[in-house]
């Protein structure tokens, strides 16, 4: 839906074009200087550096590596750095916490748009405020201990969704709110529960924001490394953890070529998702933020 | 599902005494009863209860464990009182790291919708260069920030890849230490979060620059409004909804900041960017709960009183407009 919006109004209200051809040459040849000024250098410098011997990337510059083997480097990540434990890891974490999140976001947003009574929307509000409070990640760390949850995946998908339960809230709340509350009532007349008018209403009309909402947590969650350093506690490895621990013990060691290599690696998953999904992605961010 | 057998005979009743409900006006307990019937808490409690575990309980727990001697090197826990404020703040650190977390902040806002900002004007027309030149501009926010800090670290020593090219620039040899001075690597390590995310804050300005009104821009242009203008007086205000986000998102990601820091200058050099949560890890991980909850709470209590005034100020700033 906003997906539709968004292209509809692209095409007709920037058709005046205002700029003559020349200037369109200008333009481009100074997005790509800004482009390659911009992300040019990082980027380079990450994929040579990877592709150099570690005597080559002791200090990392520029230049080409005089012979390439970032295939080399790239096996040695994932035989010596336990890559493949850690991929498992995060897909093990972000998966369940993503689901469980948006699952009972989406059943409480819909009790929480719907009834209207004052004490509704002080729970609401406490609901949402996680959105701007962080959440105290000590004594989170000492309840999970008590509770056994310790450096498990279970402790740690309780916690994440625990901190993006909120932001699942906000934003489906908002969007229930806009689906007429007679479309329920039809089924209603017909019989359905609330489970069924739940299930066979409402979450397919949430598709758009689901969507958006399923983009914002699932990033959040797979680069997130600051609470799974508290929680997870080297017991279970994620991408960023096993990223952290390679370059905290590659720092003296000066392994840049190693760190590039798995930064590159550990970058795919999403950026294949990204590269594919691109246009749905950049719409479904850009509907949800701006009403 | 307990959900369904719950709901299953309520549910029964409720269409008949829904539309009867609807059609009573003004009857406003039947309308409530209904409601509690059609919507049933069942629905809320699971959230709330992972909220309560996960979120509000460690939160309260927060507020009473600053207050004790909890430490890893003995069992038991006493309160006591304000020492550990009064540890923090008189060796300096509590200040230290409020100022530095508030300065980060207030430079990542600044940097984030500055270059966001930009970039969206620069990329507004829809040719194919511009859409390219967008979504590689968002291969930042979608790649960890760890791994964003570790990259930048690279091109930033002091033997790096900016010193080599300033130093092709300029055809002497530059070698400054980006990341050494403890004045101004805080500004540059909060232009490197400022990159990081400007792709996300450009899609929302983009989609704000979409939402004006073309009317709006050609009436004004019938007037005779120059560029310059066109843009401060007339499309910058109608921005005011995507500012708000972006301010909002900014500083509330800059003060809750670990990665990027932590990978750049792990809070050096002198402790001259150690953002209040760098500090909370680097305790925790000494055994130090006491301090490092205690400024946890620090940091909650920093949050409440900046943001809220904040995103109250923007909100009105929308509405005048």
């Amino acid at each position: 839906m906003t997906a539709t919006a968004f292209n509809d109004r692209r095409t007709t209200e920037r058709a005046p074009g205002v700029h003559r051809r020349g200037s369109g040459i200008v333009h481009n040849l100074f997005v790509v200087l800004v482009l390659l000024a911009l992300l040019g250098v990082p980027f380079w410098l990450m994929i040579v550096t990877a592709g150099k011997s570690q005597a080559e990337a002791v200090q990392p510059n520029l230049r080409l590596p005089s012979h390439w083997q970032l295939l080399e480097n790239l096996h040695t990540v994932i035989t010596d750095g336990r890559m493949v434990q850690a991929f498992f890891g995060s897909v093990l974490v972000t998966v369940p916490s993503v689901v469980i999140a948006l699952l009972l976001g989406a059943m409480a947003s819909w009790v929480l748009a719907r009834r209207t009574s004052r004490a509704m929307s002080v729970v609401y509000a406490l609901c949402i405020s996680g959105i701007i409070l962080p959440p105290a990640v000590v004594t989170i760390m000492m309840l999970l201990r008590q509770l056994g949850l310790a450096g498990t995946p279970h402790g740690m998908i309780g916690v994440y969704t625990g901190i993006y339960l909120s932001t699942v809230i906000f934003f489906i709340t908002g969007f229930i709110r806009t689906i007429p509350p007679s479309l329920e009532e039809a089924a209603r007349i017909d019989g359905a529960g609330p489970a069924r008018v739940f299930f066979t209403i409402i979450l397919p009309l949430l598709g758009p924001t689901l969507a958006t909402a399923t983009i914002l947590v699932t990033l959040y969650i797979w680069n997130d490394v600051f609470y799974s350093l508290f929680i997870l506690s080297g017991k279970l490895d994620t991408l960023p953890l096993n990223l952290y621990s390679v370059a905290s013990a590659g720092m003296y060691l000066n392994n840049w070529h190693l760190i590039f290599a798995y930064i590159i690696l550990m970058s795919l998953p999403l950026l294949i998702i990204f590269a594919v999904a691109q246009r749905r992605i950049i719409s479904g961010i850009t509907g949800g933020a701006v009403k | 599902m307990p959900v369904t057998t719950d709901a299953g005979p309520a549910s029964v009743a409720a269409p008949t005494r829904g539309v009867r409900a609807r059609r009573t006006v003004g009857d406003e307990r039947v309308r409530k009863n209904a409601a509690k019937r059609n919507y049933p808490l069942a629905f809320l409690w699971p959230a709330i209860i992972i909220l309560l575990v996960f979120y509000f309980i460690p939160t309260i727990m927060n507020f009473v464990y600053a207050f004790t001697d909890w430490s890893g090197f003995k069992r038991s826990i006493a309160f006591n009182g304000l020492a550990n404020f009064q540890a923090l703040f008189s060796d300096g650190t509590l200040v230290r790291d409020l100022r530095v977390t508030f300065v980060y902040a207030a430079l990542v806002a600044v940097f984030q919708n500055v270059f966001g900002l930009i970039l969206a004007v620069f990329l507004e027309r829809d040719t194919r260069m511009n859409r390219f030149a967008r979504v590689m501009f968002f291969v930042p926010v979608i790649m960890s920030a760890l791994a964003v800090g570790y990259i930048w670290q690279a091109v930033l020593k002091s033997d790096g890849a900016l010193n080599q090219i300033l130093g092709l620039l300029t055809g002497s040899t530059v070698s400054t230490a980006w990341l050494g001075s403890t004045t101004w690597t805080i500004v540059v390590v909060a232009a490197i979060h400022g990159w990081k995310w400007m792709g996300l804050s450009m899609l929302i300005y983009l989609a704000g620059l979409k939402t004006i009104d073309n009317e709006v821009i050609e009436a004004a242009r019938v007037d005779g409004t120059n560029p310059w203008q066109m843009f401060w007086q007339i499309r910058f205000p109608l921005l005011a909804p995507a500012l708000t986000f972006n301010v909002a998102t900014a500083l509330l990601g800059s003060m809750n900041g670990f990665d990027i820091v932590q990978a750049t200058t792990a809070g050096g050099p002198g402790g001259s960017t150690e953002l209040l949560n760098i500090f909370i890890y680097r305790t925790f991980g000494q055994g130090l709960y006491a301090q490092s909850t205690t400024m946890s709470l620090v940091l909650f209590l920093m949050v409440s009183i900046v943001a809220f005034p904040v995103i109250t100020y923007l909100r009105r700033r929308e509405r005048v407009l």
